[in-house]
């Protein structure tokens, strides 16, 4: 027990140091004295650090006075939606994270609920899509491996991090659509997570890997992937040599958002309060500190704007699953 | 090569850096003795810290330490009292708690972290030697090698079919492979057998149902079945020295699993979960025959076998992480956050854009087994004394940490109602003789067989990537030798004793 004691006590000690380190350093204006962040999935997750990434930029920049966090898991993030919503009342300084899962998942009516059952404070950062393929590949274009398919569909496999129906598939299915070929022929193969996905794009598995830009960024630097697309308007300043799949003619764009929601029936003045105090952290150094070492992109869609975002990512995605029959 | 070594010497020796490896194996081992939080959980936990710190190698360092620390600490609650926090230490239980159960809870104890301390040091000389060059073997596995691995994995339950115990032996397999589909799958994107239950959305915990399947069942069968435990040693401590014709014994099984491990954890797709288990198959099915029905019952070999895998494996999961930049497991992949949070690029440019970190991160590695290894073996007879505590005490304290381990990782308390029932179900299973180890192994090792077998046959097209892929085919071939081999000595050994002469 003597031993629990110590380590107990060694925990809180550097508890306390990492809160020393961080005493704020009273440049902005402070908009709340505190503020909690619900995380629907487990500890070490993309949620979880989203949520902690943005309450440690508001607290240290003196926004919030402090933050406090709760990770909600079950149900693939479905049980802490239900949580705002049946419990909206007592939840009014709570804010939860999601990302575009919570658009697909209540569209495949996985989830009960729907994004709109929720209040929509903002779009925070977010992420464009990519196709890579290994070093080694002779596709060196979107047009080499649409060419690759139409010779060979069945050998053409697009592998990706998500189950069928899933972000990773669904860019696929946008793309390969976009370009003209039947979105349901497309060959997919699901992987566990990114990181398997890679690993077996580069033992050749697969022909190509529709993915996060951000995760294909560094291997694309170190010459061992070609990022032969991506989903941005323009091409992005991180990895300036991959060209967009509009500039190739395939008229495809999506954007992996993450964001937060506040519960139903929040009154419109702590909804300003929210949606103003996020908008305040993208100035600060601490905010830029925090986004450079997780290699987020500021993609910062507030009020109507995340509502009408929303909407839109609603129907592309309701319609491109009802074509692939997941709906 | 030498002066990458030198490098990273001089780094990890300063003082500052050793107080990091020793207070980062110590908050390791004590944390990951509470089931529930695994290396991964406590790397996440101590990651602010370490970014706080600033050097990166003194972070590494310092996170190397708890990495090995966490590892060494989830044996011990595995060993001490059936609580495996984590699948890679499920293995470890099967012979360490019989052995602790024996009273030889210190010799068990010792022989874990010896088997451990080698695993890891093996594992790190061939980091060292070999990195670059394992790029090419972490890429070496597709979709249907991995299944084919899994299935070799699954030869491990033929230890607990005993005689008679076959047919029960895989009825609880197939059960833990059921079990293993509830949820959503990787590659189904429906909810399959969830009852509509929100919780079982993202399937069974893996705590909950090691907990369920072995803290749980064997705290209540020592309450309700008193007369077992009193013919037993149970709270004496005796054996602390491992003897030498045991060291004798593990010293092989020790060498062949840290090497077997290490490649193992190598695949990104693998990891030290599957080497314990492996490393467990294949020391039994290659056992002599007296010293196999060991196997289950308190093997010294049978601890050393997964002990020395698993850390191996872990050391070598750092391969496709360093040299590639791919996370192989769960905790490489939060190490790979932390290492990107601290200005660290890994991947093929490290070895040459930052040489002193590449080196830090393997020197700390060894030094963090080797400092674990000092710092625990005189700390054994008191962790083992644990035991010792009146059971009135010490049970309602193994009740309390399975618990808590429930619902700790995932911070839902359905998980506690799931823990109960299923731990009710596990405990007449117990009673009627059914061997629980199975249900776990068939529940861990199922989603990657099935996902991996789908995969495939999505790939191919059908089955024929059997015998398209010349590796499947012979991974498939040892799983069917290690499954037909002990029976095949038998009858052997039958055969000579009758006094007939061998047939080959």
């Amino acid at each position: 027990m003597i031993n629990l004691k110590l380590t107990r006590r060694a925990m809180m000690a550097a508890a306390a140091a990492v809160v020393a380190l961080g005493a704020p350093a009273v440049a902005e204006e402070k908009t709340l004295d505190s503020l909690h962040f619900l995380i629907p999935g487990g500890a070490g997750g993309g949620w979880d650090g989203t949520a902690r990434g943005t309450g440690e930029a508001l607290t240290k920049a003196g926004i919030v006075g402090t933050a406090s966090y709760e990770n909600m898991s079950g149900g693939g993030g479905g049980k802490a939606i239900g949580f705002m919503i049946e419990n909206a009342e007592s939840q009014h300084g709570t804010l939860m994270v999601n990302s575009t899962p919570i658009v697909i998942r209540s569209l495949t009516g996985v989830f009960p609920y729907n994004f709109r059952d929720l209040t929509m404070v903002a779009g925070t950062i977010g992420d464009y899509a990519a196709f890579v393929v290994g070093k080694d590949s002779p596709i060196n274009s979107m047009g080499d491996l649409i060419a690759a398919y139409k010779a060979n569909p069945r050998k053409t496999a697009i592998g990706g991090g998500s189950v069928p129906g899933g972000m990773d598939h669904l860019v696929a299915a946008m793309v390969m659509k976009a370009a003209g070929e039947d979105p349901t022929a497309v060959k997919y193969i699901p992987y566990d997570a990114g990181g398997m996905a890679m690993a077996a794009l580069l033992s050749g598995e697969i022909a190509a890997l529709s993915t996060g830009f951000s995760e294909a960024v560094d291997l694309a630097n170190a010459g061992e992937v070609k990022i032969i697309g991506v989903t941005s308007g323009d091409r992005v300043s991180a990895y300036a040599d991959a060209p967009t799949m509009t500039e190739q003619g395939i008229e495809a764009e999506f954007v992996n958002w993450r964001g937060f929601f506040a519960a139903p029936g929040l009154s419109d003045e702590r909804l300003a309060v929210y949606q103003n105090t996020l908008s305040k952290m993208y100035d600060t150094p601490e905010w830029e500190a925090v986004r450079e070492r997780n290699g987020w992109v500021n993609i910062h869609n507030s009020g109507p704007d995340f509502v009408s975002f929303l909407e839109e990512q609603e129907k592309v995605i309701g319609d491109l699953m009802s074509e692939l029959g997941f709906r | 090569m030498l002066e990458g070594i030198m490098i990273g010497l001089s780094t990890a020796f300063t003082l500052t850096n050793l107080m990091m490896v020793i207070g980062g194996c110590l908050i390791g081992t004590f944390i990951g003795m509470l089931p529930g939080l695994g290396p991964m959980s406590i790397i996440s936990i101590m990651i602010p810290v370490a970014i706080t710190i600033g050097d990166p190698s003194a972070a590494l360092i310092l996170l190397a330490g708890v990495y090995y620390g966490a590892i060494f600490g989830g044996s011990t609650s595995s060993i001490l009292i059936n609580a495996p926090g984590v699948a890679s230490t499920v293995a470890t239980s099967f012979d360490g708690y019989p052995l602790a159960r024996a009273g030889k809870a210190g010799k068990a104890l010792t022989v874990a972290a010896i088997s451990s301390f080698c695993g890891g040091s093996i594992g790190a000389i061939l980091l060292m030697i070999f990195a670059p060059a394992l790029a090419t073997v972490a890429l070496l596995f597709h979709s249907s090698e991995y299944f084919a691995l899994m299935v070799v994995g699954l030869s491990a339950i033929a230890a607990f079919a005993g005689s008679g115990q076959v047919a029960k032996a895989m009825l609880m397999t197939v059960l833990g492979l059921i079990m293993a589909t509830v949820g959503e799958g990787a590659l189904f994107n429906l909810p399959r057998f969830t009852m509509g239950i929100m919780d079982l959305q993202s399937g069974f915990g893996f705590i909950t149902l090691a907990m369920a399947m072995f803290a749980l069942p064997e705290a209540l069968y020592l309450v309700l079945d008193p007369s077992r435990s009193n013919n037993e040693t149970g709270g004496e401590i005796k054996d602390l020295r491992i003897t030498k014709a045991e060291a004798k014994s593990i010293a092989p099984v020790i060498g062949r699993q840290s090497i077997q491990g290490f490649l193992i954890g190598v695949l990104p797709g693998a990891g030290a979960t599957i080497a314990s288990f492996l490393g467990y198959a294949v020391e039994r099915n290659i056992a002599p025959k007296e010293e196999q029905d060991q196997f289950g019952k308190g093997s010294v070999k049978g601890l050393a076998a997964p002990e020395a895998a698993n850390n191996a494996a872990c050391t070598g999961s750092f391969v496709p992480l360093l040299t590639l930049g791919i996370p192989g497991s769960g905790t490489t992949a939060i190490l790979l956050g932390a290492l990107i949070a601290l200005n660290v690029n890994p991947g093929p440019r490290l070895m040459v854009d930052q040489p002193e970190i590449f080196w830090a991160v393997i020197i700390s590695m060894y030094i963090g087994n080797l400092v674990l290894l000092v710092l625990n073996l005189p700390l054994i007879p008191y962790i083992a004394k644990v035991l010792a505590v009146p059971r009135n005490y010490l049970i309602p304290f193994i009740l309390f940490f399975t618990m808590m381990g429930a619902y700790i990782g995932q911070n839902n308390a359905t998980e506690l109602l799931l823990l109960v029932g299923l731990g009710i179900c596990a405990t007449v299973l117990r009673f009627a003789d059914y061997p629980l180890a199975p249900l776990l192994i068939g529940f861990i090792l199922g989603s990657m067989l099935e996902d991996n077998f789908a995969r495939s046959m999505q790939i191919y097209d059908g089955i024929q990537f059997i015998v398209e892929r010349p590796m499947t085919l012979g991974l498939l071939g040892i799983a069917a030798i290690l499954i037909v081999l002990p029976s095949y000595r038998a009858r052997r050994a039958r055969n000579r004793a009758k006094g007939i002469a061998d047939g080959d």
